[in-house]
């Protein structure tokens, strides 16, 4: 009979197996005692596997042999074993290089993966007028449907001064 | 006792401070250096590099909570800007390129957050932070990542503590994402019962919803600490009555004392001034002492070569001299 590898030496049989759900994604990982020794995994149950995600990347490129190509961030050459050291990323580009491992640990770090909130000036005025842009259209909808066409017509010419538009006087 | 809101920002096209080489490290604090200064908010502010200060200045800047004790290890390359009157600072290549913070007296979370914001808008206007839609602002440590806010309150809470309830407290402010943390932040201990409650996580949630979250949260805990004030009085008002007193009593006739038995005991004494034992104008004498008996700031008063027990002998010698006047505790 074959015994199970272990997924970091790929040497001897694993005899640690952890399941992780994260979101809707599982993660099996698949230890012999050693290396879940030395990853410290010793209590499964106060165990984030995102931590352990990350390093196993980090273990495989420090082993030449394994013949993986280590993941560099092109931009400042930060690589995963950097960020098992210090737990801080190298750039801003870093967010992009390292995005597939990162969204694990995201996911069990914060409330949401999507930021809300400010956002650089530019970026708020974009985001701030298509807001403004789908509330008023609601609205108008909603004004037509009871037949309030002066309201309509109010919410239209809003919109149309929104969009680069004169500002109607009839406004204000 | 104090609000503190901190923004974390970087610049986009440049390494985050524990990566980058000195030489960058540099580059970048001379670009932002002169864009904080340039504020109007920090017109006549103290601006200076790290390498250019004595550890004693450094150790001073973090018991008045001016700057982290992470970057009062750092030297080249790493700056600090802070406003005459202490209500703004922003730390260069911290962790990360900026970390600016607004800090209030008292119970003020919203306004600090409003202040730093607005620091914040006006900041963005000369330097190109690393924003990314999904994302939002990206930080060294993934853990700030999105608003990079981090909305904190001192809390005294000598109440909870002598009332043995401190500990539950802690433990259900923690469940609902908060951390508990001592005097000086992260890994520090509650000296004076005082403890530092912020918020966690920085992603998913906008940075208004976190201080009105962080708000209610702290309501209650004063709240709490209150009720454990009352109980406390009505159930067992001669054991609140012998801490402080015995704390008034070793205050007032030491002739040597440690930093950290002194915020022990003032820290009763200042609930002996919150529960009507003292004159409620010693508030402020406390809340001074409190600072300026921190081993930096007596140093920097007498001189920078004190030993530890020589230290302990003047601030005893300080306390005592201005206790003289503070008649003993009243109790009903």
């Amino acid at each position: 009979m074959k015994f199970m590898q272990c997924c970091v030496c790929k040497e001897k049989p694993a005899t640690v197996h952890l399941t992780q759900i994260v979101g809707e994604k599982m993660q099996k990982l698949d230890l012999c005692e050693d290396c879940a020794k030395a990853k410290g995994v010793n209590d499964p149950t106060s165990f984030a596997m995102a931590d352990l995600m990350m390093g196993l990347g980090a273990s495989q490129e420090l082993d030449p042999s394994a013949g993986i190509v280590e993941i560099k961030c092109p931009r400042c050459g930060f690589s995963q074993a950097d960020f098992k050291k210090s737990g801080r990323l190298g750039c801003p580009d870093c967010y992009k290089t390292f995005a597939e491992g990162l969204a694990g640990l995201l996911k069990t770090m914060h409330k949401g993966t999507r930021h809300i909130g400010k956002a650089p000036e530019p970026l708020r005025q974009t985001r701030d007028k298509a807001e403004r842009l789908k509330l008023l259209q609601k609205k108008l909808a909603k004004a037509i449907e009871v037949e309030d066409f002066e309201l309509a017509a109010q919410l239209r010419d809003e919109i149309k001064a929104i969009n680069g538009g004169e500002t109607p006087a009839r406004i204000r | 006792m104090s609000s503190r809101v901190r923004l974390a920002r970087n610049l986009r096209h440049a390494a985050f401070p524990g990566w980058a080489k000195k030489p960058e490290r540099v580059k970048v604090m001379e670009m932002i250096m002169p864009a904080v200064s340039a504020l109007p908010e920090m017109a006549d502010a103290f601006a200076e590099a790290l390498d250019n200060l004595t550890s004693l200045d450094k150790q001073l800047l973090v018991e008045r909570h001016l700057i982290s004790r992470e970057h009062a290890a750092k030297s080249v390359g790493s700056g600090l800007v802070v406003n005459r009157t202490e209500t703004f600072s922003v730390m260069i290549n911290e962790e990360d390129h900026l970390r600016m913070q607004a800090l209030r007296p008292g119970f003020q979370t919203r306004e600090a957050w409003q202040a730093v914001d607005k620091l914040d808008s006006a900041l963005e206007k000369k330097l190109d932070f690393a924003f990314d839609n999904e994302l939002g602002y990206l930080t060294a440590c993934p853990t700030n990542l999105g608003t990079g806010i981090r909305v904190s309150a001192m809390l005294h809470l000598p109440g909870l503590v002598l009332a043995e309830q401190i500990n539950p407290i802690i433990q259900s402010v923690n469940k609902l994402g908060l951390a508990v943390r001592g005097l000086y932040g992260e890994g520090t201990e509650a000296l004076g019962n005082v403890f530092q409650v912020s918020n966690q996580m920085t992603l998913g949630e906008s940075e208004i919803g976190i201080v009105e979250r962080l708000e209610k949260v702290l309501a209650q805990v004063i709240e709490h600490e209150e009720n454990a004030r009352l109980t406390l009085l009505e159930k067992k008002p001669k054991v609140v009555y012998n801490h402080i007193g015995r704390a008034y009593g070793v205050l007032a006739n030491a002739h040597s004392i440690s930093s950290k038995e002194t915020m022990n005991l003032l820290s009763l004494l200042r609930l002996g001034v919150d529960m009507g034992l003292f004159p409620g104008t010693e508030r402020s004498l406390v809340d001074e002492l409190f600072l300026i008996t921190q081993p930096a700031h007596l140093q920097k008063q007498i001189s920078d070569k004190l030993s530890a027990e020589e230290r302990d002998l003047i601030r005893a010698d300080m306390v005592r001299e201005r206790l003289t006047h503070v008649g003993r505790p009243v109790t009903k």
